[in-house]
């Protein structure tokens, strides 16, 4: 194995990598358009919530190649079977760390709100929301680090992105083909991992939790 | 504009509250929270709600400012049903403070104090202008307008909370065991400085706590409730010298003979005869209660003290037989 592959087609490589990542934010938006209103459902009617998980979890288990085939004879090849398979997967990230998030703020605190005279939008935006941000970017980083590495497999049906590196690579018996595509993929994983975290970091809610261990603002 | 014009109570009296009838059942439960509750709070009153854990104070106190709806039974606010309001509208112009501060974590010091004047839309001038006079009023630093409410000592925060209460004078304030998570010290010097603030301001006080001991201190009326039903209302002396019943002797409990001379204050128990001019004793002034005076005198163990007016100017003595008639005759009264 060697760099020899990433070295002489780096451009190539460069161009794959956009594509991955606007298949992955594509997937993501469309998969934050439908876990929102699905959070919002579950934390204002609790009952549905662990049903509602145990549904996404089962979308989890489908095995990913079987997903994309499934999709086949409805969506035929490309993009748009991926983003919605990719989108599917997402949920299970996004819609149980947007509720824990949103359901672990102190009910002391959120009961204030209603005191000083708040009304609802105002108690979420000014309260609930900031106070669960840390949760709710972590849900989003977890939800697009698992994007960027599943939507490699996606290749397979001609949705394009550093997956087609792979599968071509394993075609064509080549190993550094394989190799630069791995090394991409884990790169934009780990980029995106480490975007997330210095904004969770940054938000006031982690703020408080720095200060009520004792460190400054 | 001036920020006067942003605090409508400013020179007014407090509210007047009135419970009609006023009953609470949660569902499931087997009897009322709150049972038919027939109360009236004169404006500018400072009146504590007293009681044991359960017994519905924070029950009847959170109807007030609809955090709960009643069963049954109307709230007037000056006359006014409540359940005409718009509720966010009502309690914009409630004061509240609870126990755990209900500060919000995420916001700086004058961030908190600074919610109602935010939500009610005054200018950014008029909002920095009324976060220093509270601070002021609070007495905590002007410093501390950027520091978040995990950086504040326990009563601090309480303190933070009760300008939070106070930033657009409000005609009343609702306060649910404002104290009770504070050390003993501390909580006596908030409890001082409300009653400093509610002889400044003079809104009307609704104060729940189960501590016989802060009632007295605080009260102008006390209002004792066993399972949601009021037992007695009436000055801290009544409920002191004259329980209704069993319960509110329980309550009141063992300290009462000492508790009464913290009621009466060494002016009215003076001995006016004699030497007036008595060099080397301990002075008081004649606002400070019997409770007071008798510590000090078993302190310096001298036989008297010298009572002063509020100049300094002496105006009788006061020892222990003195102390000891105005107990037994106060004691005797009703
Ligand atoms: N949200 C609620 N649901 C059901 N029962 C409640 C609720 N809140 C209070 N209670 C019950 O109502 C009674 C009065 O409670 P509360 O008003 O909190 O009393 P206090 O403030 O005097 O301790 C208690 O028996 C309590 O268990
Ligand atoms: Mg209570």
């Amino acid at each position: 194995m060697s760099f020899g592959y990433l070295r002489n087609n780096w451009s190539r490589v460069l161009d794959l990598t956009i594509e991955h990542i606007e298949l992955s934010a594509l997937a993501l938006l469309v998969g934050l358009l439908v876990a929102i209103p699905l959070t919002i459902l579950i934390v204002s009617n609790t009952g549905l919530r662990l049903p509602l998980l145990m549904g996404l979890s089962a979308i989890y288990t489908i095995p990913s190649l079987a997903f994309l085939a499934f999709l086949i004879p409805s969506l035929g090849l490309g993009r748009d079977p991926a983003v919605v398979v990719l989108a599917a997967y997402a949920q299970l990230a996004l819609v149980r760390n947007f509720s824990a998030g949103l359901r672990g703020v102190d009910a002391q605190i959120l009961e204030a709100a209603d005191g000083v005279g708040m009304t609802k939008t105002q108690s979420f935006l000014r309260v609930r929301l900031p106070l669960a941000l840390p949760v709710l970017i972590a849900g989003l980083r977890i939800a697009t680090v698992s994007t960027i590495s599943l939507a490699t497999v996606t290749a397979w049906i001609n949705a394009g992105g550093l997956g087609s590196l792979l599968f071509d690579g394993i075609a064509r018996d080549n190993p550094s083909m394989i190799l630069a595509g791995t090394v991409a993929i884990a790169a934009l994983a780990l980029t995106a991992d480490l975007l997330f975290r210095g904004m969770e970091y940054l938000t006031p809610g982690a703020r408080v939790q720095r200060i009520g261990r004792g460190r400054t603002a | 504009m001036p920020l006067s014009d942003h605090l409508p109570n400013s020179g007014r009296h407090g509210s007047r509250i009135e419970f009609d009838r006023v009953s609470r059942v949660y569902s499931g439960a087997d009897h009322a929270a709150v049972s038919d509750v027939i109360l009236t709070i004169e404006p500018g009153r400072f009146v504590v709600l007293l009681g044991p854990s359960g017994c519905g104070k924070t029950t009847l106190l959170k109807m007030v400012n609809r955090l709960i709806e009643p069963t049954s039974g109307t709230i007037r606010i000056d006359g006014e049903d409540i359940r005409q309001m718009n509720a966010a509208t009502l309690r914009r112009r409630i004061g509240y403070v609870i126990q755990q501060t209900g500060l919000f974590p995420h916001m700086r010091i004058e961030e908190n104090i600074a919610v109602v004047p935010r939500l009610l839309g005054w200018p950014k001038e008029s909002i920095s202008q009324r976060v220093d006079e509270l601070l002021d009023l609070i007495g905590l630093p002007h410093a501390y307008r950027r520091r978040y409410p995990a950086q504040l000592s326990g009563g601090e925060q309480q303190r933070v909370g009760l300008a939070r209460a106070l930033a657009v004078d409000p005609s009343m304030m609702l306060m649910d065991e404002p104290f009770g998570a504070l050390d003993a010290i501390t909580r006596l010097r908030l409890q001082d400085e409300l009653l400093a603030i509610h002889r400044q301001l003079g809104q009307t006080i609704l104060f729940v706590t189960h501590d016989i001991d802060e009632a007295i201190r605080l009260a102008d009326e006390i209002v004792v409730l066993r399972a949601g039903q009021v037992i007695q209302h009436g000055s801290p002396l009544d409920i002191v010298t004259a329980p209704a019943d069993d319960f509110v002797r329980d309550l009141v409990g063992g300290g009462e003979a000492l508790r009464r001379l913290s009621l009466i204050d060494a002016g009215s128990a003076l001995n006016r005869n004699g030497n007036v001019r008595n060099e080397g004793l301990p002075a008081v002034t004649s606002d400070a209660n019997l409770r007071t005076v008798l510590n000090l005198l078993l302190q310096t163990g001298t036989q008297k003290v010298t009572v002063t007016d509020e100049n300094g100017a002496p105006v009788g003595t006061l020892g222990i037989p003195d102390i000891w008639s105005a107990g037994l005759e106060r004691g005797t009264e009703s």
